[in-house]
């Protein structure tokens, strides 16, 4: 069974204009591993050269901010929706 | 006029100005960039030209991101169409620097803004922008003020707005938005959540969400705080602000404004570009006090869990601009506790006659303990920015003080007040 990645409007160009995408992977890395073989360009505009994810990059599972969980190393379960998203505040 | 492009913070690639806020290329946020080539060629004129501008932040319009100038066809009158912000009082507080042992304090009371909070600023920015883009709708998520603000604006420009709040905020907030006469969404979940469901929204919809998508515009208006400050003051800068911080924008966009004006040679010759920043954080959700106390360089998020919800933002966006700012300035970003909010605000009251919610009792809580450690020179001149209004945040006072309660007559009010009352 595969997960589901939302992918931001600012990063469709860069996935064949795709709004998401079906991956297998049982943890957050190897679903966005498995996303930046699919669409290579992806990798250099949301990951650093050491693989970890650029600061403004959020990503949720189920609506919970990975940082709370174990971040890349968070176990994924069929069906999860991984969200995408760029860090803005201000309230 | 003299907005250029957008830029990317991080890696630089250029964007038109648009309803555009995160660069395709890296993800970092974009910002306003200027040509200020034209205007600085005679600063006595650009001086006088402020001068003789509105009595509101249009008069700084020359800073500002509008294509077309201020609001309106041209002119003073013109330019106080929707709800203008900004020329709010600055107040020398003796009182409150004899309590704390200082010399030189002032305060700048945002809260005499039209919905009370320095938000009117930022608002106005985005929603003019938001017009001259052809916007209809706009949008916002908030903790509250931004609330009230976008409510407010929509309502006098004849824009339907749409505004996202945490359900559990404080009744005054929700009171003075849902009066506007706007599409007021309670959500379940932080200020983090509704932000998240906002930015999702934002690729669905085509609304100007005032702290999104128009972000790059919105955070402009801040720096109109520091031009106020520094015009106030007789276009000097001062040593010291102390300033609240909450996503950070407002504390990196004030230092902004005060470096434009010091590299137009605007202001009187500072003995240093920049005042010392000091940012202001409630315990319950002080993600940059933390990182800049442990010398890191980016933010861990946390819960929020303080009564200053104006501040409950978890995940700053700024965070890390701010802590540069800090560091970079000789100044910090130190955390209150929540009975030194509330104490903060009792001693704004007290010395200055000035009533603030609880982000400025965060703010005033933060001057007193960096005084009473010492870190500030009895010869600084230290701005205290008090972005918002007592009456907002009524709870937070419940309960600390006593009414006594007399009949009416001389007598009672002689025994229940003969100490106090002697003649």
């Amino acid at each position: 069974m595969a997960v589901v990645v939302k992918i931001p409007t600012q990063l469709r160009a860069a996935a064949e204009g795709e709004a998401e995408a079906q991956l297998d992977g049982a943890t957050v890395q190897e679903v966005l591993d498995g996303l930046f073989e699919r669409f290579e360009e992806l990798r250099a505009r949301i990951a650093d050269d050491d693989g970890s994810l650029r600061r403004f990059v959020n990503v949720y599972l189920a609506g919970e901010d990975i940082r709370f969980l174990d971040g890349l190393a968070t176990p994924v379960a069929d069906g999860a929706e991984l969200t995408i998203l760029p860090a803005v505040a201000g309230g | 006029m003299a907005v250029s492009h957008l830029q990317c913070k991080e890696c630089k690639t250029q964007y038109p100005l648009e309803a555009l806020y995160v660069c395709e290329q890296c993800f970092g946020p974009l910002e306003v960039v200027y040509d200020h080539s034209q205007i600085s060629r005679d600063v006595g004129e650009l001086r006088r030209r402020i001068q003789g501008g509105p009595q509101n932040i249009w008069r700084y319009a020359d800073f500002l991101p509008l294509a077309g100038g201020p609001p309106g066809p041209s002119g003073r009158l013109a330019s106080r169409v929707g709800l203008p912000a900004g020329c709010t009082p600055l107040i020398r507080a003796d009182r409150l620097a004899e309590r704390l042992g200082l010399r030189e304090v002032w305060v700048k009371n945002d809260a005499a803004n039209p919905t009370h909070s320095f938000k009117d600023r930022v608002v106005s920015v985005a929603v003019t922008r938001a017009r001259e883009l052809g916007f209809e709708t706009i949008a916002c998520a908030s903790t509250g003020n931004l609330a009230n603000s976008v409510a407010a604006h929509g309502a006098a420009l004849g824009m339907d707005s749409y505004v996202f709040i945490p359900a559990d905020l404080e009744e005054q907030k929700i009171l003075a938005t849902g009066i506007y006469g706007t599409n007021l969404v309670g959500v379940e979940g932080s200020y983090d959540d509704v932000n998240r469901l906002c930015t999702e929204l934002c690729a669905e919809r085509d609304w100007a969400f005032v702290n999104i998508n128009l972000r790059p515009y919105y955070a402009e208006g801040s720096k109109t705080l520091a031009f106020e400050i520094a015009e106030q003051l007789g276009w000097e800068l001062p040593d010291r602000c102390i300033v609240p911080v909450a996503s950070g924008s407002l504390f990196t966009k004030i230092a902004r404004g005060f470096e434009e004006w010091t590299e137009l040679g605007l202001l009187e010759t500072p003995a240093r570009p920049l005042p010392r920043m000091n940012g202001a954080q409630a315990e319950g959700c002080s993600p940059v006090a933390s990182a800049f106390a442990a010398g890191q360089e980016v933010c861990r998020p946390v819960k929020p869990s303080t009564i200053a919800k104006s501040h409950a933002i978890g995940n700053p966006a700024d965070g890390p601009y701010a802590l540069d700012l800090a560091r970079r300035t000789g100044g910090g970003v130190d955390a209150v506790s929540d009975e030194e909010i509330r104490a903060g605000i009792k001693l704004l009251a007290e010395t200055t006659g000035v009533f603030t919610e609880t982000a400025g009792g965060v703010t005033t809580a933060v001057l007193a303990k960096l005084a009473e450690r010492g870190d500030i020179d009895p010869d600084e001149r230290v701005v205290l920015v008090i972005t918002g209004e007592g009456l907002k945040t009524l709870d937070a006072v419940r309960g600390t003080f006593e009414t006594k309660t007399i009949a009416p007559s001389v007598a009672a009010f002689e025994a229940g007040f003969a100490e106090k009352a002697a003649v």
